[in-house]
């Protein structure tokens, strides 16, 4: 039987495509780019935004949108590192951070749904809130310490390819089981189906027989659960909190998904594009450093590849479409 | 006697403003077909919302098998056997068909969903209606007729003992409607109690045993069908007496002694039909007529700019002109009323008066503001022409019943005064007193000089209104029709493509 051909897939094939003819073109062009240490050290560095994306995935399934997950990132960075500088244990604090985090994604999703606000401002208020308790724990950079925290972060698995060293760090298995376990979630189960029926059509979804209330509220939450977690990962990797990380990473996680082929208005996507959106970004970012370009040039040509790329995958995507119709 | 499968009670329920249903009584019986009848706004879709708890009811009881129940959501609807297909196709364009059929009940096999099985059972599902498609495309690339006869085949799988269908075949050829009474009465011998509300009384006599009318919101009686004559029942819907359709088959015809010519179609073409060559008089309807998917709404598409022309030529009093979007269409004084009421008509948060003067607006361009004053004029011209049910023009029109929308759609580009009207199933969904109105407005409209395209799948009304007939087949215009050589036989002759070699 032929695979069906969708919007969500097309653009998830040009991502693909796209993300392989830059690595492709970057190993042409750069030394040393070629290597499967390029490949892992992107999922090194962006391991938490790819958690944070596939969360924001969800919320975009059904039309919303919640840019509270760059200050939901930061304050459960702040937060560990203030509490596991006051000797708190490991074992206690994460699952504390965790569930923060998603209490509050799910406060959000209530008050969306109960009083019928616009995701953006209820979220934006979220943003806020959480931005300013990142700085009432604490202003300044908190290194972290713990014995627990400090192995998990250096753990990695690394071999010999050709002439270099490529390692994998652990967490970023967090990372792929989530993406893995959001893609069932989505494809499998009933939760997963009417995220998308939501999003498609509220009003059809409600007379079908779907608690759309329920689904809604749950998708914030589960965006606030992966904020969270993304939180823990990125503290694994800087090994500190600091209330002013990670501005602007919301933008970072909604574009990946956009290029990952979802669509703002609901109802089309999928995590593995997301993820591939993520991987893209990543790539362009590294392009840019093997180029050596000074900070502020890096933001103007991630930019404006950014624009190239997602005019491409438009244009390619409609004439997909033209041709099948 | 059968048993009493299901009886609602005292249903009171009021918007504001608007009293929907006044103390209404209905009961079902087991293994029968029940009409729902009476004109645009009675209340009959409201019913059924209270009754599926899509709307909280104001007071009332509802006994199922004798019990009482209390529905809380649709979904506790279709838990308790009342399985509903609402009045406008209520499903997820973006969704398969597969799973619009299935979603809520999905299959499970180890836990997870069997998409395998969801594929398949829908295949043999659909084809008890007659449908061979590919079902794990996405719904909304189908016809609007196809997705409605998916939605009724999602109601019927569901194991209910109650299926309502409002409207369902408002937007259905003859052979789906055939196809549709044979499954209803096949699940009338399992013994389903069916509710069926329609705006075609001949679907009514040939399908249903007992009729309840309502009027106003409220209740005016429950008859046996083979009880009331058709001239009584009207009498019943209405309040009065009805013998405007009589009239305007007389008024018809006279039209057009020496007919100017108004626009001029040369091989025009788009990418999805090819070769369109017609001709539309000043003071005169044309109508277009076929089979669902012949090419009727693809040409009306053409002539408004719609899609994109890709060859050919349009005149327009003889003169080259180049339409190229829906603006220049309006600018030309084309006026365009969609059969997609819900998708490419309405826009539901705005007011009745915003909504019936939002064409008006862009033809005269943005510097030229409709001014407050002249909107609600408009506005309230239009509401009493066309008897929309409203309590004010700044109602909210997605708080319309169905078929008064479709009314404001007709307003907004009656208003633009085009000198060019192309109604796509401009009755559909329509009353059958309001449906006289829109024929007699129409064939009026004519005789003051402006040429109408009139799409309908009705032939009926078609040869009631039309002075000319093109006919299609295949997206191709087979036949040309006039004057009196439109009848149903001629029609349905060249729709079926008799008498050529
Ligand atoms: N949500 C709402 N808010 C305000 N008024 C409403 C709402 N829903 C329905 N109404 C009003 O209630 C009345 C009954 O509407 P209903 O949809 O039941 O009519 P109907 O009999 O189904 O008509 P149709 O044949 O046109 O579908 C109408 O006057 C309508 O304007
Ligand atoms: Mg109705």
């Amino acid at each position: 039987m032929m695979k069906k051909l969708t919007i969500g897939n097309v653009s998830l094939l040009i991502a693909i495509c796209l993300f392989i003819a830059m690595f492709v073109g970057g190993s042409i062009k750069y030394d040393r780019f070629g290597s499967v240490s390029t490949i892992f050290n992107l999922f090194n560095d962006n391991a938490y935004l790819i958690i944070v994306a596939t969360g924001m995935t969800f919320v975009l399934l059904t039309g919303g949108i919640d840019i509270s997950v760059a200050s939901n990132l930061a304050f459960t960075c702040v937060l560990s590192a203030f509490l596991l500088d006051k000797r708190w244990s490991a074992l206690v604090v994460i699952p504390l951070v965790l569930f923060i985090g998603t209490f509050a994604g799910f406060l959000m999703g209530y008050c969306i749904q109960v009083f019928k606000i616009q995701p953006f401002i209820i979220t934006l208020a979220g943003l806020f809130f959480l931005r300013g308790m990142c700085a009432v724990v604490s202003t300044v950079s908190i290194p972290i310490n713990n014995a627990f925290y400090k192995s998990l972060a250096l753990s990695k698995i690394s071999f010999q390819i050709g002439g270099s060293r490529a390692k994998l760090y652990y967490y970023v298995f967090i990372a792929l089981a989530v993406v893995l376990i959001a893609w069932f979630v989505l494809k499998y189960t009933k939760f997963g189906r009417y995220v998308y029926a939501v999003g498609s059509n509220e009003v059809s979804a409600e007379l079908m027989g779907i608690d759309v209330k329920k689904v809604k509220i749950a998708v914030y939450a589960i965006s606030g659960f992966s904020a969270s977690l993304g939180g823990f990962v990125f503290s694994l990797y800087t090994l500190a909190g600091y209330s002013l990380q990670n501005m602007g990473l919301e933008l970072d996680a909604i574009s990946s998904a956009v290029i990952g082929g979802t669509l703002l208005t609901g109802g089309v996507g999928t995590v593995i594009g997301s993820m591939f959106g993520v991987l893209i970004q990543g790539i362009i970012q590294t392009i840019v450093t093997y180029q050596n370009l000074n900070t502020w040039w890096t933001k103007v040509t991630i930019a404006a590849l950014l624009c190239f790329f997602i005019v491409i995958q438009r244009i390619i995507a409609i004439r997909a479409e033209k041709k099948k119709a | 006697m059968a048993t009493k499968l299901l009886r609602m009670e005292h249903v009171n329920k009021s918007f504001p403003g608007v009293v929907a249903l006044n103390d209404v009584e209905f009961s079902l019986e087991a293994g029968s077909i029940h009409a729902l009848l009476g004109e645009n706004g009675a209340g009959k879709s409201t019913l059924i919302k209270v009754l599926t708890g899509v709307e909280k009811m104001d007071g009332g009881e509802v006994y199922l098998d004798g019990n009482e129940i209390h529905v809380t959501s649709p979904f506790d609807a279709q838990k308790k056997g009342i399985s509903t297909v609402y009045q406008e196709v209520n499903l997820c364009p973006d969704l398969s068909v597969a799973e619009n059929i299935f979603i809520g009940r999905e299959p499970k096999k180890h836990g997870h969903i069997d998409w395998k099985k969801i594929n398949e059972d829908s295949k043999e599902l659909i084809k008890e209606f007659d449908l061979n498609l590919d079902v794990t495309k996405k719904l909304g690339a189908f016809p609007v007729a196809v997705q409605q006869m998916i939605a009724i085949a999602r109601a019927v799988d569901i194991k209910a003992k109650i299926l309502i269908l409002d409207e369902p075949t408002s937007s259905l050829s003859q052979a789906e409607v055939e196809k549709l009474f044979d499954i209803m009465r096949e699940l009338k011998k399992r013994g389903l109690g069916i509710v069926f509300v329609t705006h075609f009384l001949d679907q009514v006599y040939e399908v249903t045993d007992t009729i309840t009318v309502l009027r106003n919101g409220g209740y005016v009686g429950t008859y046996k069908t083979d009880e009331l004559e058709k001239p009584a029942l009207i009498g019943k819907m209405l309040g009065k007496d009805f013998d405007s359709l009589a009239e305007i088959s007389v008024t018809q015809r006279e039209a057009g002694e020496n007919p100017e010519k108004f626009i001029d179609v040369e091989n025009a073409g788009t990418a999805k039909i090819k070769n369109v060559s017609f001709s539309l008089n000043k003071g005169e309807v044309s109508g277009l007529s076929g089979l669902l998917g012949s090419g009727r709404t693809e040409t009306a598409r053409l002539l408004f700019g719609a899609d994109k022309m890709t060859e050919g030529h349009i005149k327009i009093h003889d003169k080259n002109v180049s339409i190229k979007n829906p603006l220049d269409a309006i600018r030309c004084d084309i006026a365009f009323c969609s059969e997609n009421r819900k998708t490419e008509g309405i826009i539901g948060e705005l007011s009745i008066m915003d909504n019936i003067i939002i064409a008006l607006q862009a033809k005269r361009g943005l510097m030229h503001v409709v001014s407050k004053k002249e909107a609600a004029e408009i506005a309230d011209k239009y509401i009493k022409e066309l008897n929309i049910k409203t309590p004010s023009r700044d109602q909210k029109i997605k708080n319309l019943s169905g078929g008064n929308q479709q009314k404001v759609l007709l307003a907004r580009w009656l208003a633009t005064d085009p000198e060019l009207l192309i109604m796509d199933e401009p009755t559909r969904g329509i009353d059958i007193g309001a449906k006289a109105e829109i024929q007699r407005i129409v064939v009026d409209l004519a005789k003051t000089g402006m040429s109408c395209l009139f799409i309908s799948s009705e032939l009926e009304e078609m040869q009631r209104c039309c002075n000319t007939m093109y006919v299609l087949r295949d997206k191709k215009i087979v036949d040309k029709l006039s004057g009196d050589n439109i009848t149903e036989a001629n029609i349905m002759k060249s729709i079926a493509g008799e008498g050529e070699n």
